[in-house]
């Protein structure tokens, strides 16, 4: 029996399937070319005939994907994955700059807080307009791209600080280096999928968390480089052009490693003449199609409503809890309430890795069921107990952060459970919508109620109750719509055309 | 079908493991800065 292999990658474009194939007779001595084999730390052993030319197999421009060398170890890919989220994650620690710019340019705090602002509105429309590209272009194009942007954005950004030209600090941090945040963001994602098809879950896990970790490193960096070079605006253009170059270094070990494996597939069908396995296997539906079905949308209120009641937290957890504590024997000082939020970031980073990680073994439609069904209890106890027992609520407001982090982290796999590995990437970006939604949905909750209640003569937790109880209500919609969800359509599935790939494989 | 294998064959891939230690260490040595600094302002919770 002839046991012919032929290799493949590729994908969908826009009008249909593309893809470099090459074939070669198996080899008795050559075990990768065995019917079955696969490494156990390698996806897709090249194949490469000795008559055909190695450029038309091992790309090596940034428009077209990396296809991994023999013996390349998937557990490249998740370092090169976080060296651009630890970069791009920088961009919360933007607080750290805001005071020096308001002294050194007479800004406002709304003024100082432009940059930041834009960036994430160019994350949001980067990540969703930019998908289709990073799908078609690949990880190396995308990173290269993530890199150039946020890199050239601090240039710019130091340049704006050196001429005091406010405006080329908005435009370069948060419009240019906004396009790095967004298609560096979902660069790896698809890549990292494909690579541990048997660990979705912890594999993006691990990236989303570097976009956490990238503001713990980030805060501290920043913060010593201001206090070296000072806070005048000679001193805050020299701390925007070493990030710059910094982070270009940085971000250069993902653009030099990042890998997409090779499929194998068996000429003619694997034993039995069954389809071979295919990362490529299984439901595959389109960015495009993908929006036009119900489930993206319910995954889109997931996201939203998951995100919205971490940010209830999140957004104003230095005063929620002084506030808390203001009438009790043991009030919380600015330094404790500092803690807090540190803490509260750790658990959002463990959460990335950790809830990720567990979806891929009680499944993601459980996994939410616990951030959305459990994340409401946790609200509900800090309503209704949180101002008697401090230790409740710390606990509580741990368990809400990191069920947020989980949420960001969690959602690519179920988009690939939902949508298959085909543009999940694109669809991704199209999803984080949802992000930029809940970002500003729940700082206008919590700090309107507050307000308002503030207004009305409340204080300590009364300035907060009733942002809880609309937090409940949201994860109670979003774990209804987490119900809703069930397999797509198979009228959304895209088929690949068979023909094609039978020429490709005969070749 | 080759009945023999040729020298690139029997030398198979080359070994990654230095590479992904380096790799590893490249992004692993600013995250433990990044909890280290971490864990000394989550302490203030306890003591400040």
């Amino acid at each position: 029996m002839s046991s012919k292999y032929c290799l493949q990658y590729g994908g969908y474009v826009d009008k249909g399937w593309r893809t470099r194939t090459g074939c070669r007779s198996s080899d008795p001595n050559d075990r990768s070319a065995q019917p079955g084999y696969r490494s156990p730390h390698t996806v897709g052993e090249p194949v490469r005939s000795p008559s055909q030319p190695r450029g038309r197999f091992l790309s090596s421009g940034i428009m077209s994907p990396p296809v991994a060398p023999p013996g390349w170890s998937r557990w490249l890919v998740p370092p090169a994955a976080l060296s651009v989220h630890l970069s791009i994650g920088q961009a919360y620690a933007w607080s750290v700059f805001k005071p020096p710019l308001e002294s050194a340019l007479g800004l406002s705090g709304t003024q100082s807080a432009l940059p930041f602002q834009l960036g994430i509105v160019m994350l949001g429309l980067s990540a969703a307009f930019g998908g289709t590209l990073v799908e078609r272009n690949g990880p190396r194009w995308a990173m290269t791209v993530a890199l150039v942007c946020f890199s050239s954005g601090f240039l710019l950004a130091s340049l704006g600080a050196a001429t005091e030209q406010y405006w080329l600090i908005v435009f370069g941090y948060g419009f240019v280096g906004g396009i790095g945040l967004g298609i560096g963001y979902i660069s790896p994602v698809s890549t990292l999928i494909k690579w541990f098809p048997d660990r979705p879950g912890m594999a993006t896990g691990i990236a989303i968390m570097g976009f956490g970790g990238g503001a713990l490193i980030a805060s501290p960096w920043s913060a010593q480089m201001l206090e070296s070079f000072g806070s005048d605006s000679s001193g805050i253009a020299l701390a925007f052009l070493v990030h710059g170059l910094s982070y270009a270094v940085f971000m250069s070990l993902g653009v030099l490693l990042v890998r997409v494996p090779r499929i194998e597939k068996p000429a003619g069908g694997g034993a039995g003449g069954a389809p071979a396995p295919s990362a490529l296997s299984g439901v595959q539906v389109s960015a495009r199609g993908a929006v036009r079905t119900p489930q993206f949308w319910c995954l889109w209120v997931i996201l939203c409503m998951n995100v919205t009641a971490g940010i209830g937290i999140l957004e104003k957890a230095a005063p929620m809890i002084k506030d808390f504590f203001a009438d009790s024997s043991t009030p919380v000082s600015v330094s404790a309430a500092a803690g807090f939020v540190a803490l509260l970031s750790a658990a959002n980073m463990a959460g990335r890795i950790g809830w990720s990680s567990t979806s891929d073994l009680i499944g993601r439609k459980n996994i939410y069921r616990v951030y959305l069904g459990v994340g409401a209890l946790m609200y509900a106890s800090i309503a209704w107990f949180g101002d008697s027992s401090k230790p409740l609520f710390i606990l509580c407001a741990l368990v809400i952060l990191s069920f947020y982090g989980g949420g960001f982290a969690t959602i690519p796999a179920y988009l690939k459970d939902l949508f298959g590995t085909y543009q999940v990437g694109a669809i991704h970006g199209r999803l984080l919508t949802a992000w930029s939604t809940a970002g500003v949905l729940g700082p206008l909750i919590v700090n309107w109620i507050a307000d308002r209640q503030e207004e009305a003569g409340k204080t300590g937790s009364a300035l907060y109750g009733t942002s809880f109880y609309i937090m409940i209500g949201l994860l109670a919609v979003g774990f209804v719509a987490n119900e809703l969800v069930r397999p797509v359509d198979p009228r959304h599935h895209v088929s690949a055309p068979k023909e094609k790939e039978a020429a490709d494989v005969q070749r | 079908m080759s009945s023999g294998s040729s020298p690139s064959d029997s030398a198979g891939p080359p070994d990654r493991r230095p590479l992904i230690a380096f790799a590893w260490l490249w992004v692993g040595a600013p995250l433990c800065y990044g909890l280290y600094e971490l864990v000394q302002k989550a302490t203030q919770l306890f003591t400040g």
